[in-house]
């Protein structure tokens, strides 16, 4: 890695300049995942007096529950539907908003905010949209003759977070996208158009292929974000219910750990969340470096 | 455009107003709700247009907060937000400035290895590792404080990547001029990097304010004082009641959003750049 | 003020790469010296280690009587102008030209004395309060050379300043520069890869390749003169053509051939030397083909091709000669114009 070509002289300069983040790093982060890492190689008796040391028995143990098992499902579903929907939305809208020549910003202003609305008050704003009793999408929906309800249905419940998580997300996919289609040169539609490609033939011959390095770039951090940003909306709204339907598995850790007291296996479970996330990051890397090299 | 034919371009604003539709209707419905009387709420279902008990339901939730539970006023939780986010922004602003400047301009023993140690943290959410970083937090005896609240999400390996890309960016010349010109590391820091820096200073103070805001897990467990509880954290006490209070729950939800929303509209072009640049 | 020396300064660069292979110069006070040479010949390098930006391996260096080997580029009483000027873009042309002496302590007053006076020298008062973004290339480059000025040190150091400008402000700028250096009589550093800014820049040449000193003196020395083939080549355009004598001996050229000194295996001839009339001096005749014709105005550039070789040799001539590409072309060329060279050696023959 490189530094400048000069560089100060000095020898405890740097090191104090580094201390303060490298000390927040040390004592937040890295004893924390060490820690993690231990525990979940120990299982506490029922007081949490004495912990013996089991080697690997908790992993074994999650992979052999049916409980957690349903949570890498109900996460694949959720991770999937979310990155999907809110992609999907976003490109169609970016790629509109980019034939707009004067009320492109206007426009961008428009549909760029919900970014700044935290998960969790998602999470509440559209459960309150969805309330079976004084909402108004179950009463519209009530007419068209479909009894909504979260509280029972793991499926109503299932696509009430994920639309919580895509609206949110669709700003940020949008932004990516209309920067993506900025980046193309005007001159490869132009070359298009004379050689007799429609609009929408333009749109998935040549412009949806020179995005690909943003969609995938956006399908990783969506992904991410739906497995480990979204804990504010699960915990708001259905809280892992009803019978764990909507149970993500950043949110089987805390309920486990916070509320079940299960310090082994949730430890097991941050460990498996941590591989998880090095996974994807490294995914991300590897992919910026050969965007890098194109 | 290659061309412009009318039709199209009625169709496009026609998909671009149902797409906004669709991002404003929740934060509608919200409005509207935050205006009704309280009994409206519970008769059924919900108007469409606002209602006309808006100023004494945020009046109320501004003063009060919902008397049936002892949750403090909208005004006292959007401090803790305040201070909350604040502390977390100028802290990682302050740190990653600090080690990029180290990385960037020193040459020293083990740089790689303060590097992946950094580096590191951008694999760890907090989400992850919740239970550890508690207890560490609570036998540092951190807990219901602010300084529980932001010291722990302070480190941010994005920011430190972020300036770290633009000091390489800076003309090798600057620093050579500037210790021609008789200027030490740290009056170099001061009068040349970081007001050259500005710009994305700015930009990251955006992204990082609306993440420390936006905050919800960690003041969650945090915080068990009333006294430090946050406006989102708030709200989502408020709707786990009994009857919850829809009507000031909303009210809330709308003055929490507000501060987060205006920082994205009235620094668009900024918010824009540090969003797509932190992600690079 | 004061001189300059440089006692076998080398640098290497981690991996065994010689960038610096040992300089020897002594600059005098007041003196304007040249470092010319293609790019990656180490000028660059040389006049970094001199401003304390790079550091030295080997050697000393000395401003005035004080050894500086270690010291730090404040510390060294020089100033120094930037190729892109490095003007730091977010202060005005006031604060950039002031920062050094504010660096430094000097009083407010004097600060604001020194810079005025700078900026009067410069002609840029008008600008001393905008940006340097809202300045044009020459503009710039003058706050470049102001922020030199102001500090009064004991030497200046340029590094390719003009090279970013156009044509014709590079001619004006070079014409500045010569007049303020006369002006001040500050000793100067001055480093450039064009051959003809060092020329007419310069109190002395120093011609540098491949990290070492090829030749040292004034241009017209050099000019007349080169030490060896490379500078041959590199001072003077269109470049000295070499022939080598087996070539002329085999043409018939044996006759003023032979007085050339011992060990000659090339000569030397400025394309200006080359004469397409007899002169009355003992000369060497040879026959060739006109390749190109290229009209320069005030002068020509006949691209010729001698017989029985593939050399390819240029002449130049003033006016416009009748001649047109295809024509059969008789060269005289004057004995004394000849340079002797050793190709082993690169070496001149001293005669």
């Amino acid at each position: 890695m490189q530094t400048k070509r000069m560089t100060f002289p000095g020898r405890w300069l740097p090191f104090a300049l580094l201390a303060p983040q490298v000390i927040i790093t040390l004592i937040f982060f890295i004893w924390p995942a060490g820690q993690a890492l231990y525990q979940s190689l120990l299982r506490e008796d029922a007081f949490g007096l004495r912990s013996t040391f089991v080697g690997l028995e908790n992993f074994a143990r999650l992979f052999r529950d049916g409980s957690y098992l349903n949570s890498l499902s109900v996460t694949v579903v959720f991770a999937v539907g979310t990155t999907l929907l809110s992609m999907s939305v976003a490109l169609l809208l970016a790629s509109t908003v980019n034939r707009m020549l004067r009320s492109r910003s206007t426009y961008t202003t428009l549909l760029v905010w919900p970014y700044a609305i935290a998960p969790a008050l998602a999470g509440v704003l559209w459960w309150f949209i969805f309330n079976p009793s004084i909402g108004i999408v179950p009463y519209m929906l009530e007419m068209v003759g479909y009894q909504w309800n979260h509280r029972n249905s793991g499926s109503d419940a299932m696509l009430l977070v994920i639309l919580a998580a895509a609206w949110k997300q669709v700003s940020y996919n949008f932004l990516f996208f209309l920067a993506g289609m900025q980046s193309i040169p005007q001159s490869l539609i132009e070359a298009a158009a004379i050689d007799g490609a429609s609009p929408i033939k333009r749109f998935w011959t040549i412009v949806f292929p020179l995005l690909s390095p943003t969609t995938f770039f956006l399908m990783v951090v969506n992904v991410v974000y739906a497995m480990f940003d979204t804990f504010g909306i699960i915990h708001a709204t259905t809280e892992g219910g009803p019978a764990q339907a909507t149970n993500i598995l950043v949110y089987k850790v805390y309920a486990d750990g916070f509320v079940g007291l299960n310090l082994g296996s949730s430890a097991a479970q941050s460990v498996i969340l941590m591989v998880i996330v090095v996974a994807l990051t490294v995914i991300q890397f590897r992919f910026i470096e050969r965007r890098v090299n194109y | 455009m290659v061309e412009n034919r009318p039709w199209a371009n009625g169709f496009a604003h026609t998909v671009l107003i149902i797409g906004v539709a669709l991002v404003v209707f929740p934060v509608y419905i919200a409005i509207v709700a935050s205006t009704q009387a309280p009994d409206e709420l519970l008769r059924g279902t919900l108007p469409l247009l606002p209602g006309s008990h808006g100023i004494e339901n945020y009046t109320q939730m501004w003063l009060s907060g919902v008397s049936s539970t002892n949750s403090p006023s909208a005004a006292l939780m959007l401090w803790n937000s305040f201070v909350m986010a604040m502390a977390i922004t100028v802290g990682k602003l302050f740190i990653s400035l600090l080690s990029a400047f180290a990385i960037v301009y020193f040459r020293f023993r083990f740089r790689m290895f303060f590097f992946w140690l950094i580096f590191v943290t951008l694999m760890l959410p907090v989400e992850v590792r919740i239970i550890p970083t508690y207890q560490v937090v609570a036998d540092l005896s951190m807990l219901n404080s602010f300084a529980g609240l932001s010291i722990p999400l302070i480190a941010s390996a994005t920011a430190t990547f972020l300036f770290r890309q633009f000091f390489m960016t800076v003309p090798e010349e600057m620093l050579e001029a500037a210790r021609v010109d008789g200027a030490g590391p740290m009056t170099f820091f001061k009068d040349i990097l970081l007001p050259l820096s500005v710009t994305n200073i700015a930009a990251l103070f955006v992204i990082m304010f609306i993440y420390g805001w936006n905050q919800y897990l960690w003041p969650l467990l945090i915080t068990t004082d009333p006294d430090y509880t946050t406006i989102v954290m708030g709200i989502q006490r408020m709707t786990s009641e009994e009857n919850p209070q829809w009507h000031l729950i909303m009210a809330a939800v709308v003055m929490a959003a507000l501060p987060p929303v205006l920082v994205i509209l009235f620094m668009q072009r900024l918010f824009v750049k540090g969003l797509t640049e932190t992600e690079k | 003020m004061a001189s300059i020396t440089l006692e076998g300064l080398k640098k290497t660069y981690s991996g065994d790469a010689h960038a610096v292979k040992g300089i020897d110069l002594h600059i005098e006070d007041g003196e304007f010296v040249v470092l010319v040479g293609p790019s990656g010949c180490g000028k660059s390098t040389l006049l970094r280690m001199v401003a304390g930006l790079e550091t030295i391996t080997e050697g000393t260096l000395k401003i005035g009587e004080r050894v500086v080997n270690t010291l730090e580029p404040a510390e060294r009483d020089i100033a120094m102008v930037f190729q892109n000027y490095a003007l730091y873009p977010h202060m005005t042309v006031y604060n950039n030209l002031a920062y050094g002496l504010k660096n430094r302590g000097f009083k407010k007053d004097d600060i604001e004395k020194r810079v005025r006076v700078a900026a009067q020298m410069l002609e840029i008062e008008a600008f001393l309060d905008r940006k340097p973004r809202k300045l044009s290339g020459g503009q710039r480059q003058r706050v470049a050379m102001g922020r030199a000025l102001v500090r009064d040190p004991a030497a200046f150091l340029f590094d390719e300043p003009l090279s970013n400008l156009d044509a014709k402000l590079r001619v004006q700028m070079r014409v500045e520069i010569k007049q303020l250096q006369r002006r001040l009589k500050t000793t100067s550093l001055y480093v450039t890869h064009d051959q003809l800014e060092a020329m007419t820049l310069g109190d002395r040449l120093v011609v540098l390749n491949a990290g070492q000193i090829e030749q040292v003196g004034t241009p017209m020395e050099i000019y007349a003169r080169p030490a060896t083939m490379f500078v041959a080549g590199f001072i003077g355009s269109p470049a000295m053509n070499m022939l080598s004598v087996d070539y002329l001996t085999a043409q018939g050229a044996d006759g003023p051939l032979d007085n050339l000194p011992e060990g000659t295996d090339t000569v030397g001839i400025r394309p200006d030397d080359m004469h397409l009339a007899p002169p009355h001096a003992p000369h060497l005749i040879l026959d060739s083909t006109l390749a190109l014709f290229e009209a320069a105005g005030a002068e020509s550039h006949l691209y010729v091709t001698l017989a029985d070789s593939a050399q390819p040799t240029v002449i130049r001539v003033s006016g416009q000669p009748p001649v047109a590409e295809g024509d059969t072309l008789r060269i005289y060329v004057p004995r004394h114009a000849l340079h002797p060279f050793n190709s082993t050696t690169g070496q001149r023959i001293q005669d």
